[in-house]
Parts: structure tokens; sequence; C-alpha cells
């Protein structure tokens, strides 16, 4: 298996602020990896980084063998990444399939001028993109809701419309930002089995940034760990959860003689 | 709105065609009334698609009116007769016909450059920020209207030949819509509008929200060019001052108040405040005052539009930071 992702000594100042310091790390293809970290250790910002949202200031990001640092977030998404928000951001005044339709748009043979003059090539792939999006509906059991508006979902439903959102960009890497923040325990662990079915099914690396140990433990291969902008520790779920270092991140220290 | 098929629009071209062949039976104040409703039936569905679509709140669509009205013109009083040897008086005849098209066409064109070139600076802007740069734009094409001697300067441009008639207006208000409702339909389309509902998001679904929003901008002033070249070949004469920022509120004031993003919606309210205008004209002084008052009721009744889907002007989400 080779790097679909590296990272490459990767810092990023705002201001006088160092939000990430030096971060290494890579994500092979195929895997599940996890980002965890105490709050404010910089995991979104390192999401941010990956999407283009924001560039580093100093370091490489290469993803199959591109540079995109400093590339704009349409065009990461171009090459491959799909991400989700901490924050639902779904598209509220459009319909459900409507909110998957837009995905679509970077990969449309037709573009501006055949959707004024509707050929038959134009009606023949909007049927296609039909098609595509309701399977991926179905597939996630969200027919029969995809007239109704994103945001009168169930809030359980949103977060999972905004992962298919994301699969219909047809990513090679998922990035799923706290998919299971204020989910119930039956959502959670449905949430693991579908982020399970995405890397099996759909044979799509995903990074996932969580806060649920449950969650991660339950499904990461490999986990990277943060504190304050510095990698603190790599590995396997086992592995990690005996790092002094994580133990101390997450509890703090113990006192020299206690 | 849903999407408009091809034989819709061709009925409306085909129901102008008929009534203007019936025109001269129609009163001369009724008539032009029509008309005038018809042009700014154009400017307020082209403006919907920057405003009320795409989210991007555009106060310089008078502009690209005046850019289309006076080129237009020229082509019309000056080239058709140099270049094709038509004579501009002889109207009605296919050649005369035809470089009206022709003069339209050029004339949405030279507005939709101007406003690429105005849309790829400003489009980084957002919200109120935006709104002034637009404006800023509009009245510069104004004054400089107003300050070049070879287009009339302030006096205007006089003896522009009277094509425009009730079917060329309504077959092009026919055309807009049909362009606009079917553009905003598609799956491209769609893309205004999630550009409009979370920039973000957009981006992050692979859509270069910058290109969409110049895109909007530009066809959004390809039609105001066109709306401003039948507006000059109906009022025969044409000053820098009817293309001043008011105008420009105008033709807002119909996207608001039709209910931004429903291109129905938008149409039905032009032809309502043109109306409207006319009706209120033997209250003169009182007139500015119903009609401001009309807008504030409506919009405590109906703040989505008369036909408005656009469920709320949220606040856009400020983007996540860890």
């Amino acid at each position: 298996m080779s790097d679909l992702l590296r990272l490459d000594q990767v810092t990023i100042q705002f201001g006088g602020l160092k939000a990430l310091t030096e971060l290494d790390f890579c994500i092979r293809e195929g895997e599940l990896v996890g980002l965890i970290g105490p709050n404010g250790a910089g995991k979104t910002t390192v999401f941010n980084l990956i999407t283009g949202v924001y560039k580093p200031t100093v370091g490489g990001i290469v993803f199959r063998d591109r540079s995109i640092a400093g590339c704009s977030p349409s065009k990461i998404t171009s090459f491959g990444i799909g991400r989700t928000f901490q924050n639902i951001r779904l598209f509220g005044s459009l319909s459900v399939f409507d909110n998957v339709r837009t995905a679509m748009n970077m990969r449309l043979r037709h573009g501006i001028a055949h959707a004024l003059v509707r050929g038959g090539g134009f009606l023949s792939e909007e049927s296609e993109i039909r098609s595509a999006v309701m399977e991926l509906l179905e597939m996630f059991g969200l027919e029969g809701l995809e007239q109704e508006f994103a945001t009168s979902l169930p809030y359980g439903d949103q977060r999972r419309l905004e992962i298919v959102r994301a699969l219909a960009t047809q990513p090679k890497l998922l990035l799923l930002d706290e998919p299971a923040a204020g989910m119930n325990p039956t959502e959670k662990i449905e949430l693991m089995a579908l982020i399970r079915l995405i890397q099996q099914k759909f044979r799509i690396t995903v990074l996932l940034v969580e806060h649920d140990m449950k969650v991660v433990m339950g499904i990461c291969q490999q986990i990277v760990v943060l504190d304050h902008g510095v990698k603190i520790a790599e590995g396997t779920p086992t592995e990690v959860k005996s790092n002094a270092k994580v133990i101390e991140a997450y509890l703090g220290k113990e006192p020299e003689h206690a | 709105m849903k999407k408009w098929p091809r034989s819709a629009l061709l009925l409306a071209i085909i129901a102008s065609l008929i009534v203007s062949l019936f025109s001269n039976q129609i009163d001369d104040y009724v008539l032009n009334i029509l008309i005038l409703t018809g042009i700014n039936i154009i400017l307020a569905v082209s403006l919907n698609l920057v405003n009320g679509h795409t989210g991007q709140f555009s106060l310089g669509h008078a502009g690209f009116m005046a850019v289309g009205a006076y080129a237009s013109s020229a082509i019309t009083m000056f080239a058709a007769p140099a270049v094709l040897n038509i004579n501009p008086s002889d109207e009605g005849t296919l050649g005369t016909s035809l470089v009206f098209l022709l003069a339209l066409g050029l004339g949405g064109i030279a507005a939709a450059f101007i406003g690429f070139m105005v849309g790829v600076p400003s489009l980084r802007l957002r919200g109120d920020y935006l709104a002034i740069v637009t404006l800023g734009f509009g009245e510069i094409i104004r004054v400089v209207i107003q300050n070049t001697d070879a287009l009339g300067g302030p006096r205007g441009v006089g003896g522009i030949p009277p094509y425009t008639n009730f079917f060329w207006t309504y077959a092009l208000a026919a055309v807009t819509i049909y362009v606009i409702a079917n553009l905003v339909d598609s799956t491209y389309g769609r893309g205004f509008l999630a550009v409009r509902d979370d920039e973000v998001a957009a981006e992050a679904m692979g859509i270069n929200t910058t290109k969409y929003k110049v895109n909007a901008f530009v066809i959004g002033a390809f039609f105001a060019g066109v709306a401003g070249g039948l507006y000059a070949h109906f009022i025969t004469f044409i000053t820098p001052e009817g293309f001043n920022f008011l105008k420009s509120v105008d033709i807002v004031v119909m996207v608001i108040l039709g209910g931004m993003g429903s291109t129905l919606g938008v149409a039905f309210a032009a032809i309502l405040l043109t109306v409207l205008n006319e009706l209120l004209r033997q209250f003169e002084e009182y007139r500015m005052i119903i009609f401001a008052l009309i807008l504030i009721v409506m919009m405590i009744l109906r703040p989505q539009g008369l036909l408005g889907s656009f469920r709320g002007f949220r606040r856009k989400r400020p983007a996540s930071r860890t």
C-alpha cells in the first residue's frame, strides 16, 4: 500500500499563534485513520489545511503524488478529497435531492451553454445524475425524503446526508469532522457500520476527527493524536491507549510524589 | 419554479407576435405601459439570477442597461446605415428587424463584457461591500457616458429609430424567463443556489464559487444590456440620467417584492410595480409615499416576497475553526 496523503512538516500560524507545529503524518490507501486530541488541539485546522481552506505557513501536503498546498478548496475536491463539516453545512434552501446533485457539478460534461440549449446529451446526463443521486440516497436510507428541505430532516439524517453529499463528489479520501457529534448511542452504532461500509464497499480511505472514544477505538485502524498543534502519538488503538503522553494530554499529569 | 418546456417558449413568442399584429388596435398609452412592463420583466428576472439565485447583492443593473442602450443605438443609428446601407427610418422591414436583433444581441454582449470586467474584481466581496462596489461601478459607467462627448454627454442621444414593439419586447421577455428558469433548474444551475446557501460548503463540493458568481453576473448583465437596447429603441431618446442609481434600486425592489429566487414571482412584481407606478400618477406628489407604504406593508406581511420560496434570510454561519 502506498501513501495516499502525506503531510510534510506542516506549520500554520495565525498571527502570533502557532496552530500546528511541524506536523508529519501519512495516510495509506484504504486505511481508516482517526485524528484525536483535546479541544483546541488543531484537528479541524488539519482538515481545513488538507481541503484548502487554509494554506500552510510552512510545509507541504501531498495527495496522490501531487502537491496540493495552496490549491483552492474546489480544486482539491476535484482531485478527490471529500469532506463533511463539524457544524452541519447543508444547503438549507435546497431539497435533499438537490443537495446531493450539486456535489456532481464539477464533473458535468455539459456545462452552462448546454443548460441553456437543453440538447439530447444534456438531458441524458441530467437523467444519469438523477439515477446516481437516487441510488446513493437509497443506499443510505434516505429514499422517500428527496423532496424535503435538507434542514427539515432530523439531526441524524442531516449528518448522514452530509456524508452522502461528500460521497457524491466521488472522493478517494473522505474527511469526516466529528460525524458522531450529537448522536445517541444507537445512532452512533449505525454510524460506525456506515463508515465501515464506506471504507470497504466504496474503497474510500477515511480520515476521521472524533471525540467519542468508543467510535474512534471501535473502527479506526490507525490513530494520530494531536495536542496543542503537535503530534504526540501515532499508532494502532491499543498502542495509543497505553501511550503515556496521550493519557497525560487527556487526563493530566500525575503529581510527582502522590 | 419548475422548468419551462420549449413549447411554452414557442407559445409565448407566437402569442406576442399575434398581439403585436393587432397592436394598432390598442390604445397608445396602454401599449406604452405594456412595453415598459415587458422591459422591466427582463431587467428584474435577469437581476434575480444575481441577487436572488446566487445571493450576490448587486446594485449596478442600470449601468449594464446603459451599456446595452448606447451600444445597440450606435449600431442601428450609425453602423447599420454605413455598413449595410440600411436606412433606420424604414422600420418593419426584414432588414431593419435583423439589424435590430443584431443590435440587441451586441448590446447584450457589450454589457456582458463590462459585467465581466466589473464582476471579476468585485465578486470577491460579500454582502454590503459588494452592494457598494456594484453601486459604484454602475455610477462610474453613467458618469463616463456623461463626460464623453462622442456619446452625447449629458444631453444624451436622440433620434434613435423606434424599432421596439410589443413583439420584440415580449418575445425577449419570454426568452429571458425561459433561459433563466431552465438554467437554474439544471444541475449546473443548482450550483448558483448552493453558492447562495453556503459558500464554504459549495467550495467543498467542488464548486468554483468565484466562477459561478462571475457567470451569474455576466448572464445578468447580458440581459440587462438587451433590455437597455429595447428601452433605447422604445424611448428613442436616452440620457445618462435615465440609467442612474434610482433605476437600479427600482429593479432591486422588483426582485425583493417578487421573492428572491422566484423567477415567476419577480416577473409578476415587475408587472405590478410598473402598472402601479402608472395608476398612482394621478396622485402626483403622494405617489412615492403610497408606493413606499405598499412596499413596507408588503415586507411586513410577506417578507419572502409575492411568490418567494427562499426560506428566510438566515445569517451565514462563520467559517468553522478549531
